[in-house]
């Protein structure tokens, strides 16, 4: 496949979206609204349950399963108080000692005039800073798209997932093809140039590993998706809290690429 | 001073001099006022119009010369260059011209210095050099900045100037707004004070990561502040969006910033804000 066409996957809208896997993964779930600050926004969806027999916080960027939920939902692209309410969670799961598992799938961060008066960039930064900090093990999944700045919010792990057609990218292809070629319809080219895939995220050392995807058998696959999280777990909390910390920035501090000399 | 005006030859906002009249004293009109001033006094007054106030984009050398104490400043984490990690169409030769019109090896400089007598460390991106815009070795330099002044117990002034992610290093430029948030929180758990002095234009992924992360968060005047560009939101909303929108007076109301504070006075602000942090036991 190129790596357009898995774009292409990735946003297909009979992809299963994050509801799905909270759905199958997570027991006696308990679903949790909104920021304390100033709205519940439902692009971000997040909620305690358990995992096996571990109590756990769960937090997904979701798509919307029909029209009227894709509208109710943004289209998957979270305002800057689904940033704060994922925060928000993550430092209650801090504070009770669970782990923390994000799903990621979204074109971006809203982009428009009340994003921006609310701090849109401030809201991702601040969830940058503290994910590094948290002292709790996180996992990340990304389900289908990661677009930009605003999957990255969700994805200050300390291991990270791509699932087999899943992407992340810096910007969508489409926006750069217009940047490089004044032309939106150059973004086959540009999604190429850009290395967005599971692989390359794996290749870079953004993604510890591909989940195969199996959508006719979804079950089976949650199943397996079940065990990694919790191997991941069983080994992740063998660390002190600070540790945990320590270990992620270690992980991405050693992301770029450059010249020395 | 002569830099100052040395950098201001190479400014677009200059019309060129027919160069044949050495005696007459270059003047340039303010793109804001209109009014005329002779070059020297602009470059005089930090690059700032003597009569509108209007700031006009400066590099990262001659910020270095309008903000530190004289010859303070010594330039740390060099050597660092940029590769081509996904061979990128047209970056090499991007890269090439960005080093020639700068004058610079990257998008940002950084150093120790003093600004009115406080030590501190600081980092200044380059508008010149490809917009600021941040890859691999802008948020390496960046990060081992942070990771400098943490172990020396120094303070960290950044300035920030940036168009935001460098896209020609597709995910690894994204994976830097992590790593550098991650170097800001190792600087602050250890006590020290961060101050960032946002400029004309900051603005994507710099604003979503270390812009947005100071202790204080200062501007300059009217600069253009934001994460999505107001050009993409116009389009996708299909609205006409105010004058005023994502300048700092704007952030300012929000509040996503501390104050606005002009060039001219900033050398006093910083030395306030530096003297208020000092910490028990400084040896000054």
């Amino acid at each position: 496949m190129t790596a357009y066409e898995r774009l292409q996957a990735a946003r297909d809208q009979n992809r299963p979206t994050s509801r799905a896997y909270i759905e199958h993964l997570f027991t006696d779930r308990l679903e949790l609204h909104g920021d304390r600050k100033f709205a519940d926004d439902q692009a971000i969806i997040g909620g305690i349950g358990y995992l096996g027999e571990m109590p756990v916080t769960f937090i997904g960027i979701e798509r919307g399963r029909d029209l009227q939920e894709r509208i109710s939902c943004n289209f998957g692209c979270p305002m800057p108080e689904g940033y704060r309410k994922a925060l928000r969670l993550m430092k209650q799961a801090e504070k009770f000692s669970r782990p923390v598992i994000c799903f990621v799938d979204t074109s971006g961060a809203f982009c428009g005039e009340e994003a921006e008066e609310r701090g849109q960039g401030q809201a991702i930064a601040d969830n940058l800073l503290e994910m590094m900090r948290l002292k709790t093990p996180i996992i990340t999944i990304v389900i289908g798209e990661g677009g930009s700045g605003g999957a990255l919010a969700l994805s200050v792990a300390n291991k990270l997932y791509m699932l087999e057609n899943s992407v992340f990218s810096v910007i969508s292809p489409e926006g750069c093809a217009s940047i490089l070629w004044e032309d939106a319809k150059e973004a086959p080219a540009a999604a190429e140039c850009l290395h967005i895939t599971a692989e390359d995220m794996k290749r870079f050392g953004v993604a510890e590993d591909i989940l195969a995807e199996d959508f006719d058998h979804f079950e089976q696959m949650c199943a397996g998706m079940k065990e990694t999280l919790l191997a991941d777990l069983a080994e992740l909390e063998t660390y002190s809290g600070e540790d945990l910390s320590k270990i992620r920035y270690a992980r991405f501090r050693k992301l770029g690429v450059y010249q020395e000399g | 001073m002569n830099n100052i005006v040395g950098m201001f030859r190479k400014s677009k906002n200059v019309p060129e001099s027919g160069g044949i009249t050495p005696v007459v004293e270059e003047k340039i009109r303010c793109p804001i006022c209109k009014s005329i001033d002779t070059k020297r006094s602009v470059a005089k007054n930090k690059m700032v119009c003597p009569s509108c106030g209007h700031h006009y984009r400066i590099n990262a050398r001659t910020r270095i010369k309008a903000i530190c104490d004289k010859d303070s400043f010594r330039e740390v984490i060099t050597g660092l260059d940029s590769t081509d990690p996904l061979h990128f169409p047209g970056y090499e030769q991007k890269m090439q011209k960005a080093k020639l019109a700068s004058g610079q090896q990257e998008g940002v400089v950084c150093g120790t210095a003093t600004i009115r007598h406080q030590p501190c460390a600081v980092f200044i991106m380059d508008p010149q050099f490809m917009m600021g815009s941040m890859g691999s070795v802008v948020g390496e330099k960046i990060t081992r900045l942070f990771e400098y002044a943490a172990e020396r117990e120094l303070p960290v002034i950044g300035f920030t100037a940036s168009g935001g992610a460098r896209m020609q290093e597709g995910i690894l430029s994204l994976m830097q707004m992590a790593k550098t948030s991650g170097a800001v929180q190792y600087h602050s758990d250890r006590g020290g004070l961060y101050v960032t002095v946002l400029t004309d234009p900051t603005t994507g992924g710099v604003t979503a990561s270390f812009a947005m992360l100071g202790d204080i968060i200062l501007s300059e005047p009217n600069a253009v502040i934001g994460f999505a560009g107001r050009r993409v939101i116009e389009q996708t909303t299909k609205k006409k969006l105010p004058d005023d929108f994502q300048k700092a007076e704007f952030l300012l109301d929000c509040g996503f910033v501390d104050a606005i504070v002009p060039r001219t006075e900033l050398r006093a602000e910083l030395e306030k804000i530096l003297k208020l942090h000092q910490r028990k036991g400084d040896v000054k």
